[in-house]
């Protein structure tokens, strides 16, 4: 049953904050969610105000200042810092995203920095993602092919083929989609989400691939795939500009296809 | 490191929902307010089969201001849950779904339901039929 308010131990409570340092004129206010699991307190809204001028320009850049010049506290993951690697995921002002492509000159008034939403959280906005890896395990994703290779090469595509690919294998599971969907908020223990039904579709659409049977029989299930309602939130958050909703649709018409044939 | 004590992040109080997300609530809520309508339809038919005295009291009602208002929204939401539902009949054929493209058949569903509530009533009062 959805559970649309948040338990008390995650109620989230006004925090510090921080002061512009003296003789700064391009101040950036920036909120950002924190919660310390040695505390035992509920999570909190610390403010930072930082100097534009000396800094770099994605939301990611300003994150890396707080901690390396007024709090070095506070806790995230990153790695890339340009849109490869999906660890900097987070909800910025309302919507999920990478810090390290979000333009803090696309965004008006204070900057809004929360985990990635209705996730266990691990410590300020690293949430924890076991459970999504468990499911993007559970969809099996690497090749099935009961054909063996050719001894002399890899498994070779024609062009039209491997085209097939292109809107699925740019997915870095960065979990943006996954988490605002509404549906995975809701029965993400048994919904699979956008991502990993973007990734299973990916495995249904290589032709290299020869389980395409058994992987249908997988997600024929109300909650696993039928969860999806076409809200959207997956296609209108996605940093890579990819199209989840697209793909689940696609899985579904498989489905009809595989009845009907 | 206790896990247990972890807290859940917030989600639908952050949340800055997109049209489409918007919609699809209001699809839902069509849809449960249709079925509470139906009731009133039965209400409705049970008034007319027990017999004239019955009946000019569910039309005294259903003809108040208050039963116009329920038959106004009713009749939105009637519109709004068949546009609505065709909208998804194209998406499960897999079309319409990138995202310039999902925000104008927001709008066209809008649009639509809006007009063909407006023409009902203009329809049912310029027939004066009695309510």
């Amino acid at each position: 049953m959805a559970e649309f308010t948040l338990p008390k131990n995650s109620v989230v409570q006004e925090g510090k904050t921080y002061p512009a340092a003296e003789g700064i004129t391009n101040v950036q206010e920036v909120h950002v969610y924190r919660w310390d699991p040695d505390s035992g307190d509920n999570p909190r809204m610390d403010i930072y105000n930082i100097d534009l001028d000396t800094c770099g320009p994605m939301v990611l850049d300003a994150i890396i200042k707080i901690k390396d010049e007024i709090d070095s506290t506070l806790t995230f993951r990153r790695s890339c810092r340009e849109g490869i690697c999906g660890s900097c995921s987070m909800n910025i002002n309302g919507r999920n995203t990478l810090a390290c492509t979000k333009d803090i000159g696309d965004i008006d008034g204070p900057i809004k920095i929360y985990p990635l939403p209705h996730l266990p959280v691990v410590k300020d906005i690293v949430p924890d993602l076991t459970h999504f890896y468990a499911q993007y395990t559970s969809i099996k994703p690497w090749i099935q092919s009961t054909t063996p290779p050719p001894p002399d090469r890899e498994r070779l595509q024609s062009k039209e083929d491997r085209a097939q690919l292109d809107g699925l294998y740019e997915c870095i599971l960065c979990a943006c989609c996954s988490t605002s969907c509404p549906s995975y908020w809701w029965n993400g223990d048994r919904y699979l989400g956008p991502a990993i039904l973007l990734q299973a579709y990916r495995w249904l659409a290589d032709s290299r691939d020869e389980n395409a049977g058994e992987r249908l029989d997988e997600l024929e299930d109300p909650f696993k795939l039928y969860r999806c309602h076409t809200i959207m939130n997956c296609t209108e958050t996605c940093p890579k500009g990819l199209n989840p909703a697209k793909a689940i649709a696609e899985i579904k018409k498989l489905l009809v296809e595989r009845k009907i044939a | 490191m206790s896990s247990n004590n972890r807290p859940l992040s917030p989600h639908l109080d952050v949340y800055r929902l997109p049209l489409s997300a918007l919609l699809s609530i209001v699809h839902r809520g069509t849809g449960a307010f249709l079925t509470l309508g139906t009731i009133v339809l039965v209400w409705w038919l049970m008034a007319l089969a027990g017999g004239e005295e019955a009946f000019m009291s569910a039309q005294s009602f259903m003809g108040s201001f208050f039963g116009r208002l329920i038959l106004f929204g009713w009749s939105f939401a009637l519109f709004f849950h068949l546009c609505n539902g065709v909208r998804h009949l194209i998406w499960d054929a897999g079309y319409g779904f990138e995202i310039g493209t999902v925000e104008k058949s927001s709008f066209a569903v809008l649009g639509v339901a809006g007009v063909l509530t407006f023409f009902v009533w203009i329809l049912a009062f310029s027939l004066d039929i009695g309510v």
